[in-house]
């Protein structure tokens, strides 16, 4: 495989559990400076996809390059923000020095890798937090943080190692309409120098942000600019949805299970 | 007490003790709160008590029964970390398995030595009465390789402790820092050993951690915290059990079991009279 010009790019990959297959076929290619959501019901592959695209599994079937590289030399470039936290609410850790790990693995010299951190790690740390308008938090035990809050903090841990992608799993999964808009309108801003690939499973709500849509059910299904309408969506959750008007405004269309 | 103050600045064994406490309690903070953090306490648990493997087969060909500790920790720490990494599921089988193993192969090499019963029972609950002046400098030793280590690579242990997946993600090797900080797990475990056993070990190592733990919000406080907590439980026990001629380990562990019960329950009734007070804040403008 040459390599590739797109931010990212897979070829035809394939990735089972065991004996049950979560993606067949997926070819999708992401330009730089794109804003692509990638939607789907649940257990549709989407979470799989990024942990292949992070390296973080390695798929059975075709490739997927990442910056034109492979995904484990590009990962140092990647800013990701889980789904889940995967860490216990009750670890006794204040928010900086967690938004600080994003800046693991960015030593400038072998010196640098070992003791604490420096004090320009410290400012940028604070920076980025008050760009994700969470600069009040630095000292706050990360146990502390409500939903929203914790959500701003792991998207500064992302940021804060100057990706050039930010892959996020669902970040508004777990938080309330108003904060899930502003993380978006955030988010918007990024994408002035930042490919964002956003997994999302509320296929309205995001395609008034995104520049393009990617809709995934064990392979592509869809994989457009234009506007969704009830044919796909049918297509892609295999069931009857509805179509209701966003609280955001826009023309867009809200997609629930009916 | 006073009895024992008298005979502290009486007898230089009594001297010793109370160092070679002092030297384990640095363990206690640099090396437990990761353990608690980490909820790693089953698979030190099991590297502990493996270290007879190492006491007994180091007795039984007439090398240094501390030595052989530190061979056999090291071993059954990188052992049990391989389990870990590999075989996910049924790890805690793989651990147990690991656990007994190692101390049936002690005990039975210690059987085949003659005239060692007595060291048994130091091997299993500590004798720090009996600490010789050269393994204060080799528990001194293995405190300097603590403190660098973990001077070195604070940063990457606190990573995979908090979010390997993340760590991992940043290009943090996380099964080398992985077996390194069990390595280091077993380093504590050796420093320990001749202060209160290997059976009573994972008390000192995880319980000062735990305490402050609940006192503070930051792991560097913890290990501060620990760090002062078992430098207490040491000498405090040493000098409880002095009078009455009591076991020193057994009386350190029951007073560091003790103020845990204590710490735990005081620290609950704290949460609790804070929440109601918040409540109480929010309901009266």
């Amino acid at each position: 495989m040459k390599p590739s010009s797109a931010a990212i790019e897979t070829q035809q990959v394939g990735f089972a559990y065991g004996d049950v297959p979560v993606l067949e076929d997926v070819s999708v290619r992401v330009e730089a400076g794109e804003f692509l959501g990638l939607v789907g019901p649940n257990a549709g592959g989407k979470s799989t996809l990024l942990k292949l695209i992070l390296g973080l599994l390695s798929p059975q079937q075709g490739q997927i390059q990442v910056l034109g590289r492979t995904p484990k030399q590009a990962r140092r470039h990647l800013g990701y923000v889980p789904q889940y936290p995967a860490f216990p609410r009750e670890f006794p850790i204040q928010v900086l020095d967690v938004v600080l790990m994003g800046r693991l693995g960015l030593a400038a010299t072998p010196w640098h890798r070992v003791g604490g951190w420096r004090r320009a790690d410290r400012e940028i740390a604070r920076r980025t937090l008050a760009d994700v308008e969470a600069g009040d938090l630095a000292a706050a035990p990360i146990g502390a943080l409500s939903g929203g809050q914790l959500q701003r903090v792991l998207l500064a841990r992302a940021l804060v190692g100057e990706p050039e992608i930010l892959i996020l799993d669902e970040p508004t999964a777990n938080i309330d309409q108003r904060l899930e808009g502003e993380i978006f309108e955030l988010l918007s801003q990024l994408n002035d120098h930042l490919t964002i690939v956003v997994v999302s499973h509320d296929i309205g709500f995001i395609s008034s942000y995104v520049s393009r849509v990617a809709c995934l059910n064990r392979t592509l299904i869809c994989h457009r600019t234009e506007a969704i309408d009830g044919d796909v969506i049918n297509d892609l959750y295999g069931e009857r949805v509805r179509l209701i008007n966003h609280a955001h405004g826009g023309n867009q269309g809200h997609a629930e299970h009916g | 007490m006073a009895e024992f103050f008298n005979a502290l600045v009486q007898h230089g064994f009594l001297q010793q003790a109370l160092v070679a406490g002092l030297l384990a309690s640095i363990g206690c903070g640099l090396i437990g709160p990761f353990v608690v953090v980490k909820r790693i306490t089953f698979l030190a648990g099991g590297i502990a008590h493996s270290v007879l493997a190492g006491m007994g087969a180091a007795l039984f060909y007439g090398y240094d029964p501390l030595s052989g500790a530190l061979a056999a920790a090291v071993v059954a720490a990188l052992l049990i970390g391989w389990v870990r990494l590999r075989w996910r599921t049924g790890e805690d089988t793989a651990i147990g398995a690991l656990w007994a193993i190692g101390m049936a192969v002690g005990i039975l090499f210690v059987s085949q030595t003659p005239g060692y019963a007595t060291d048994l029972m130091s091997f299993l609950f500590g004798n720090i009465l009996l600490v010789p002046t050269r393994e204060l400098g080799f528990m001194a030793m293995l405190d300097l390789v603590l403190l660098v280590t973990v001077a070195l690579f604070y940063r990457h242990f606190v990573a995979i402790a908090f979010d390997d997946e993340f760590a991992r993600l940043r290009g943090v090797p996380v099964d080398f820092f992985y077996l390194l900080l069990l390595v280091l797990v077993a380093v504590t475990v050796v420093l320990m050993i001749q202060v209160v056993g290997l059976i009573l070990v994972i008390a000192l190592l995880t319980l000062p951690a735990a305490v402050a733990g609940q006192w503070t919000r930051t792991l560097a406080g913890m290990m501060i915290g620990a760090t002062l907590i078992g430098a207490l439980l040491t000498s405090g026990g040493l000098a409880l059990s002095y009078a009455p001629d009591l076991p020193t380990g057994p009386t350190i562990i029951l007073l560091a079991g003790a103020l845990y019960l204590v710490s735990a329950m005081t620290a609950s009734v704290r949460a609790k009279r804070r929440a109601r007070r918040a409540l109480r804040a929010t309901t009266t403008p």
